[in-house]
């Protein structure tokens, strides 16, 4: 169980992180690209202003907590 | 070589490049403090691990749909790769430490020391030591190469330019024979995070189905308009930071 949970851990902290919002709004954005570029509407612009918004919020977070 | 191959060799050379000069750091430590032996054969033993790793994955991803495959890619690389930007803004800001390779040269010094005798034969310590840590700093570049090298199917490219980075890393680490403080490594940490956003940005947008305006030229203007921004970051975040230290020296005299 401990062997698990320091997998897990490992795994957690590699893929996701000091920041799990950033991996969160990584995946939603992706998702509302992929629902928007299912209608007639243009999508490529969802991902770029995610990144902008995701990376202002994390660093400004970062910077209130320190 | 195509401007996508071109931004693939550059990006992997640098990840690579920079873990590499981390990884020779501990190896550096353990083996002038220990056992040359062992410590080489553990680090060997984790290059040759993360060659599986790369050769068994890498053919894996490529099976997948091309959508597929760009959502993946592109999910795992913006992940990856704002997080490294992240951490570059925040060093290039003052608001983190900047990575000090002589102080962990130090510290994995005074470790090695305090770890008692050295075995004869196969040193457990600096194998282990040296195995868990290119290991470690080996594993992203790892998945910088496959996501990277899979999605155009050039997985031998990427690993040549990792090859090439761990190469050269460690023929100036021999040349040197001491940790590469002049490496700039948080500028090479805010160019390869800089391009895994912008590829991740523009696979997995291609990914679930969007077109980019002007195709594959797009990357043209997202990867420049992506390092603008978090210039823009890191001078705002330098700007907030000094006027907050600012205020504080202000305030000072009137509460002392």
């Amino acid at each position: 169980m401990k062997r698990l949970e320091s997998v897990f851990r490992f795994v957690w902290e590699f893929v996701i992180g000091d920041d799990w919002r950033i991996a969160a709004g990584v995946v939603i954005a992706l998702g509302a690209s992929a629902v928007v570029a299912s209608t007639s509407l243009a999508a490529w612009w969802i991902l770029p202003l995610a990144v902008a918004g995701l990376l202002a919020f994390s660093v400004w977070a970062a910077t209130d907590s320190g | 070589m195509s401007g996508q191959e071109f931004g693939l060799a550059v990006s992997v050379f640098l990840a690579c490049a920079v873990e590499a000069v981390e990884a020779l750091t501990i190896v550096l430590a353990v083996g002038v403090t220990r056992s040359w032996r062992s410590t080489l054969i553990g680090a060997g033993a984790a290059v040759v691990l993360l060659a599986v790793v790369t050769a068994a994955l890498g053919p894996a991803l490529t099976t997948l749909p091309i959508n597929v495959l760009r959502i993946v890619v592109g999910g795992l690389l913006l992940v990856f790769g704002l997080q490294w930007l992240r951490k570059a803004i925040l060093r290039a800001s003052g608001l983190k430490a900047l990575h000090d390779e002589a102080e962990a040269y130090q510290e994995e010094l005074a470790a090695a020391r305090e770890a008692g005798t050295v075995d004869t034969g196969l040193d457990a310590y600096s194998f282990v030591v040296a195995f868990k840590g290119v290991l470690l700093e080996g594993l992203e570049v790892v998945f910088i190469v496959i996501t990277f090298g899979a999605n155009q199917h050039r997985i031998g490219l990427a690993a040549a330019a990792a090859g090439l980075a761990v190469g050269l890393v460690a023929l100036v680490g021999v040349l040197v024979h001491a940790p590469l403080r002049q490496v700039p490594e948080n500028a090479m940490k805010f160019g390869v995070g800089v391009m895994l956003t912008s590829f991740g940005m523009f696979w997995g947008a291609e990914g679930v189905g969007a077109s980019w305006p002007g195709g594959d030229a797009a990357l043209l203007g997202i990867i420049p308009a992506t390092l603008a921004f978090a210039l823009l970051l890191v001078a705002v975040l330098r700007r907030r930071t000094g006027s907050a230290a600012n205020q504080a020296v202000a305030r000072t005299p009137a509460q002392a």
